[in-house]
């Protein structure tokens, strides 16, 4: 058995989960009457080092595991969840999840069978199995790399994080399944001086993948993309304020594909018809130029999983085909309301929560243009370059972004960089708004993670250079005229 | 009450065992957090139950120093071997881990004891014996009253109400024994109004507190909810422009959030902070005063002692708009050559960092009501979309959406424009701070009026 950390409930764990053991689970769990359930098996191992000050400052590692019983009665859940593996305690969260369908007949679930699974994120080594020296040297090269670069960098830090997640799910419909879910990350962050102005300046990124991610895409390589973020910042003007034509450059601004449009697709809001995209299938919701899909294939995608968190296996969903949207994104609970089966995007952050339909890897799909028609074509705008982070109000698709690293265009060149630049508008609006789409299309590795519900799951985006006709540049400088 | 003592001695000796485990095994320092749980969680949604979700958790957080270095180790897997794997790998990494000479426990003189400690009343018996039933009967009359109120309310996301209890204890080796109680009992409202256009509002209410007796009736926060979905239909952009912005409550927590940040010791010695060298300058308009209160009954960020064990205390940061002090710990205090303020907050890893307890920016006399006839033209913002603020500069930018304020009245809704000023200059810019606190949150302030910020819209 490769790997340093394993499941107690895995073949050969001090509390192995067979079909057996899952099948009398299940039985207790639909013994009141539910019509469904689930027993989601988590063994969780995180671990990060942060390097700082010129020493490994920090080590940390954590483990977390339990089983999440899930009982559904029609469109009511019942939830409970335990923190060990004795047949005693998993009853008992059983009997307590089965509650919810109090008073019914019994339910006999169908005996599970292991169901095979793709691999999309083959690790050779796993990256708890490579000596932590390895890591620290990493973090060694990237601070030693950000500081040589230029002496207007103050300081630097640089982090590893680390994450095995088991899961072995089993429901009443008969799947039963066991995947392992490496996870890396690495960043690097620098702040830099010049007079009395300070900037920061950050790169990372990471994947399903071992150490080997490094290969590519070198300490040094994000030590250097960190450093030149900040150094540019330290030049940066006001923003100006107002609505214009804005271009996005390829890969990490797919963030804001998963924003504005994402989560609308979500099946369970449409299923709930709180979406502003609920019940507008097959009609145009976007520019034709736009196809927008959720790959849960990508090989070592942050988003990429083999199994959902619900025994579902995912592909490609195709949402938006030239601007006609095609289909949500289905978790069981919703697919069995549109009278369809789950596409695999049952995700959920822990054992310690139910799943709902999340996105995976969502990306908007490459068009013909040449990156540089498309800057060439603005007469004045905004150049989307890095993004810190965004938020949607799903209910009418209204957006914020906010950009770490912007740039004014003017007749067609990028001129001066742009400090705290957000970006506002409407998902649906921005979608038409689609004017022009490179060939540039990139997955981005950066280190997404997102949040719906309170839970947390990591996620992929990708896009080429976007070209948008008309969005709000929220900046403090207020044009004249 | 009597349970948790029980659970609290036992959760003590644990501590005290894994301490003297992992000093036996070659730490220098260890400190054990041991928390334990439980929580009953339902949502209602168009009058019927959509989750019941009951459970209970247990944790262990060990943070160990092999002379000065540091390693932090955490674990939910309680059995023998849980530990085990919890103290080995702790070690390990410590030694992995590099001498840090800042690092270090507290002084041990430093370290609080049982009398010294203030009864904060964070632990009522009530919240804990609350039902499925009963949370499932409050979330449904809080929808109710959401769809009672008016007849635009015509979708909902839900009503949710949750109850949960911790004891959490701290064990360290340098002598700290302590316990830490508490409850938490919330109800959120979500209804949702078709507007113009195909659009949706969605909108929320909420009230939380650690007393069940404290918690707003569930009738009036959907009521509340249903008016705030309500008012926002027909929300448009405004065009581009300067102006006064008022921050009602919530909005204004917010903000008062962002300085949080910028106060902590972690964040002045990372050199994180646009208050880095500040203390003893204007930070803010002489209106402004902020204290971190650890110390207030029933509060949601009250706790007797820090995550060190350091005895808490009130913490006065600005003064008349004056910065008086940053919030620290024992390590960013050494880092900045100053004296902890009690301010350390012990993560369920195990890691330690400064922290803001009960922040609070004090009200003045004068009524929100009052503020708003007092503004002729302005923006009042309701809601905050977005991250767009650089703790480093202090530049700020975010989504905002509430209300046109024209002749000191409310008028039309707004939504889709961002306002934009550096924090340094908001601050300093709070020409009116209304009297209308509420301490749901731990970081909390009244409304309050920024004299002019760019607003960027049509």
């Amino acid at each position: 058995m490769a790997g340093r950390y394993h499941a107690p409930f895995a073949e050969q764990g001090s509390h192995t989960v067979d079909a057996d053991i899952a099948n009398r689970l299940l039985k207790i769990a639909l013994a009141k009457g539910g019509d469904y359930a689930d027993l989601f098996f988590e063994y969780s191992v995180s671990g990060s080092f942060g390097y700082d000050e010129q020493i490994l400052k920090s080590a940390r590692r954590a483990v977390s595991m339990g089983l999440g019983v899930r009982v559904m009665k029609g469109d009511a859940t019942g939830y409970a969840y335990c923190e060990d593996f004795s047949f005693d305690t998993m009853k008992q969260a059983a009997q307590t999840a089965a509650e919810i369908a109090a008073g019914g007949r019994p339910v006999a679930p169908r005996e599970v069978s292991k169901r095979s699974t793709p691999s999309r994120y083959p690790v050779d080594v796993e990256s708890f199995d490579v000596e932590g020296e390895a890591k620290k040297a990493i973090l060694e090269r990237a601070d030693r790399a950000a500081r040589a670069a230029d002496p207007r960098i103050i300081r630097v830090d640089a982090s590893f994080a680390e994450s095995m997640r088991e899961i072995l799910i089993a429901n009443s419909l008969g799947h039963m399944a066991h995947d392992r879910q490496p996870l890396i990350r690495f960043g690097v962050h620098v702040i830099a001086e010049d007079g009395g102005n300070r900037q920061s300046g950050s790169s990372g990124g990471g994947g399903r993948i071992g150490l080997e991610y490094f290969e590519e895409k070198t300490p040094e390589w994000h030590a250097e993309q960190a450093v030149q973020q900040a150094l540019v910042m330290l030049d940066a003007r006001e923003a100006p304020a107002g609505e214009m034509e804005v271009v996005l450059a390829p890969g990490d601004s797919g963030i804001l594909l998963h924003e504005a449009v994402g989560h609308g697709l979500e099946a369970d809001f449409n299923r709930k018809k709180t979406s502003n995209y609920s019940d507008r299938i097959g009609e145009v919701v976007a520019s034709a130029l736009c196809t927008v899909v959720d790959d849960a294939s990508l090989r070592g995608s942050r988003g990429s999983i083999n199994v959902d968190d619900e025994g579902q296996l995912p592909n490609r969903s195709v949402l938006i085909e030239n601007g006609i949207l095609k289909g949500y994104m289905q978790d069981r609970h919703s697919a069995e309301f549109f009278g369809t089966t789950s596409d695999g995007h049952g995700r959920r952050q822990s054992f310690r929560s139910h799943p709902m339909p999340r996105m995976t890897n969502t990306m908007l799909l490459g068009g013909v243009d040449e990156p540089e028609d498309v800057i060439r074509s603005v007469r004045r705008g905004v150049y989307a370059k890095k993004f810190g982070g965004g938020q949607v109000d799903i209910s009418n698709g209204d957006f914020v972004f906010s950009l770490t690293e912007g740039y004014l265009i003017e007749d067609g060149t990028l001129t001066a960089p742009l400090k705290g630049v957000n970006l506002i508008g409407n998902g649906p609006e921005a979608m038409r708004n689609v004017v022009m789409l490179g060939h540039d299309f990139e997955v981005s590795d950066g280190i997404w993670t997102c949040g719906k519900e309170g839970q947390s799951v990591p996620v992929g985006v990708g896009c080429p250079t976007i070209k948008i006709a008309s969005m709000t540049v929220g900046g403090t400088q207020v044009a004249s005229g | 009450m009597r349970d948790s003592h029980e659970e609290a001695k036992a959760l003590i000796e644990l501590g005290h065992s894994v301490t003297e485990r992992a000093r036996r095994a070659g730490a220098d320092v260890a400190e054990a957090g041991v928390h334990s749980g439980s929580h009953l969680s339902v949502k209602v949604r168009m009058g019927a139950p959509e989750l019941v979700e009951d459970a209970g958790a247990r944790a262990l957080g060990l943070r160990v120093m092999v002379g000065q270095r540091v390693a932090s180790t955490y674990t939910s897997d309680m059995s023998e071997s849980g530990q085990r794997t919890l103290i080995e790998d702790a070690l390990e990494l410590a030694r992995l881990s590099e001498a840090d000479e800042f690092a270090g426990p507290p002084d041990p003189s430093d370290l609080s004891t049982e009398s010294q400690w203030m009864d904060l009343d964070t632990f009522d018996d009530c919240v804990s014996q609350i039902g499925a039933d009963e949370a499932l009967t409050r979330a449904l009359r809080g929808e109710r009253a959401a769809f009672d109120f008016d007849a635009r309310v015509t979708n909902s996301e839900g009503a949710s109400f949750t109850r949960a209890r911790g004891v959490s204890v701290l064990v360290t080796s340098g002598g700290f024994a302590g316990t830490d109680y508490g409850t938490y009992a919330s109800i959120v409202v979500n209804p949702v109004a078709d507007d113009e256009g195909g659009k949706k509002r969605s909108g929320h209410h909420w009230s939380a507190s650690r007393h069940y007796s404290d918690l707003e009736d569930s009738h009036l926060v959907g009521q509340e909810a249903a008016r705030r979905t309500i008012a926002q239909l027909g929300a448009k952009k405004l065009p581009t422009q300067e102006l006064p912005v008022v921050f009602d409550k919530d909005a204004a927590r917010s903000i008062l959030g962002l300085f949080a940040g910028c106060i902590l010791g972690g964040s002045i010695w990372r050199k994180s902070s646009y208050l880095v060298d500040r203390v003893g300058t204007r930070v803010a308009s002489d209106l402004v005063d902020i204290v971190d209160d650890p110390l207030m009954p029933r509060a949601p960020g009250s706790r007797a002692f820090d995550g060190e064990g350091l005895l808490s205390r009130r913490n006065t940061v600005v003064e008349s708009g004056f910065l008086k002090s940053y919030l620290m710990d024992t390590y960013s205090a050494r880092k900045l050559g100053l004296r902890s303020t009690g301010s350390a907050s012990r993560s369920p890893s195990g890691g330690i960092s400064s922290s803001a307890s009960n922040l609070v920016l004090k009200t003045s006399a004068h009524s929100r009501d009052e503020l708003l006839a007092d503004t002729k033209h302005g923006l009042y913002v309701t809601g905050m979309m977005g991250f767009g603020f650089n703790a480093v500069t202090g530049d700020f930018s975010r989504g905002a959406s509430g209300f046109l304020i024209r002749n000191g009245e409310l008028t039309d809704p707004v939504s889709e424009v961002t306002i934009s000023l550096n924090l340094d200059q908001l601050l300093q810019r709070i020409d009116a701070v209304a009297n209308d606190l509420d301490q749901r949150t731990a970081i909390a302030s009244p409304t309050f009026r920024v004299s002019s910020m760019t607003l960027a819209g049509s």
